[in-house]
């Protein structure tokens, strides 16, 4: 156990409580062992589901609910693959319906080959989806306006990109979600475009409440130790910034001291 | 016998085919999906009352891995 991090350094959202800074896919794994090993090596505490129809042709398929512990982890239902706000509501209804849970992470995308967030859909989304009871952590653009136009609806997590989704590009994008965490009454979560660890840190440094991220676990060689890498770079992360970097200087200074040299 | 659409397949019923017969059906565990008949939730305690009619659209889905 850490006892650096002490354990009152948790984050809420929508009432809940975490204690972990990750949270992860379950997508792209080879297969739902995989997927299990690498989620419980990450520490997550709350992971991101999709929900897709009933394959009828083979339904004796083993189904994640008994890999991944739904009432070990919190399951985030989300919308991947909606590009029209009436899909992403459609969709979210069929998950409370599965698994009871108001708390759900929407994003409406535009096309291939950004996926960047469709911002008029989201917000007709976000609406109709308060409006019917949702909790909603919203995936957005890194746009400090729409940001701010997102948690006064009553979105309960801003969720803007670093990247564009499965990128693994890193943050590209450090000062615009510097703006956003500075103007934000909720958390913010980094989602898409971690590809390695030091950009989970990165995130973390800037003041990110948590990071959001799948294909950069998933897609590693080897999944189950990036996990584990992706669990520690957000603990560094999240040091960092509470411990306060150094100012950053043009020029050199020393280390050592310059009195008492010999000659 | 009457024909309806399950996620996007045709598939043919006997009347008075329920929701929840046609879960048995198809022997999918119905607490761990949900339903939507012609675009609207049916609610699981619902699935024994709703008598499913012809041209029914139904929609059946599940949670799978997803980032």
């Amino acid at each position: 156990m850490d006892t650096l991090l002490r354990d009152d350094d948790t984050w809420t959202v929508a009432g809940r409580q975490f204690r972990s800074r990750l949270v992860v896919g379950t997508g792209k794994y080879k297969d739902l062992e995989e997927t299990a090993q690498a989620i419980e090596a990450s520490g997550a505490e709350m992971v991101t589901v999709a929900v897709r129809r009933v394959n009828l042709a083979d339904r004796g398929a083993p189904m994640l609910q008994d890999y991944v512990d739904p009432k070990r982890y919190t399951y985030l239902p989300n919308t991947a693959g909606c590009h029209t706000a009436n899909d992403a509501v459609r969709t979210l209804r069929l998950a409370r319906e599965a698994g009871g849970w108001n708390l759900v992470k929407l994003e409406v995308l535009g096309p291939p080959p950004h996926l960047y967030p469709d911002m008029p859909g989201t917000f007709e989304a976000a609406e109709a989806l308060i409006r019917d009871g949702f909790e909603v952590m919203v995936y957005c653009a890194d746009d400090p306006l729409a940001a701010k136009r997102l948690e006064d609806m009553g979105c309960v997590a801003i969720m803007p990109l670093g990247a564009p989704i499965g990128s693994g590009l890193g943050v590209q994008n450090p000062a615009m979600l510097s703006m956003i965490i500075e103007g934000a009454g909720v958390p913010v979560l980094v989602d898409a475009g971690v590809g390695t660890a030091s950009d989970a840190a990165i995130a973390m440094e800037i003041g990110c409440d948590a990071v959001l991220l799948n294909s950069a676990i998933a897609h590693a060689q080897d999944p189950v130790r990036m996990a584990r890498a992706m669990k520690a770079a957000v603990e560094a992360g999240r040091h960092a910034r509470l411990a306060g970097r150094m100012p950053r200087r043009m020029g050199a200074e020393p280390s050592s001291p310059l009195t008492g040299l010999i000659r | 016998m009457v024909d309806i659409s399950v996620n996007g397949e045709p598939r043919a019923i006997p009347p008075g085919h329920t929701v929840a017969a046609l879960l048995g059906t198809l022997g999918l565990d119905p607490r761990k999906v949900a339903v939507e008949r012609n675009e609207a939730i049916v609610s699981r305690s619902q699935y024994e009352a709703t008598p499913l009619d012809p041209g029914d659209q139904i929609e059946i889905v599940h949670f799978i891995g997803g980032g």
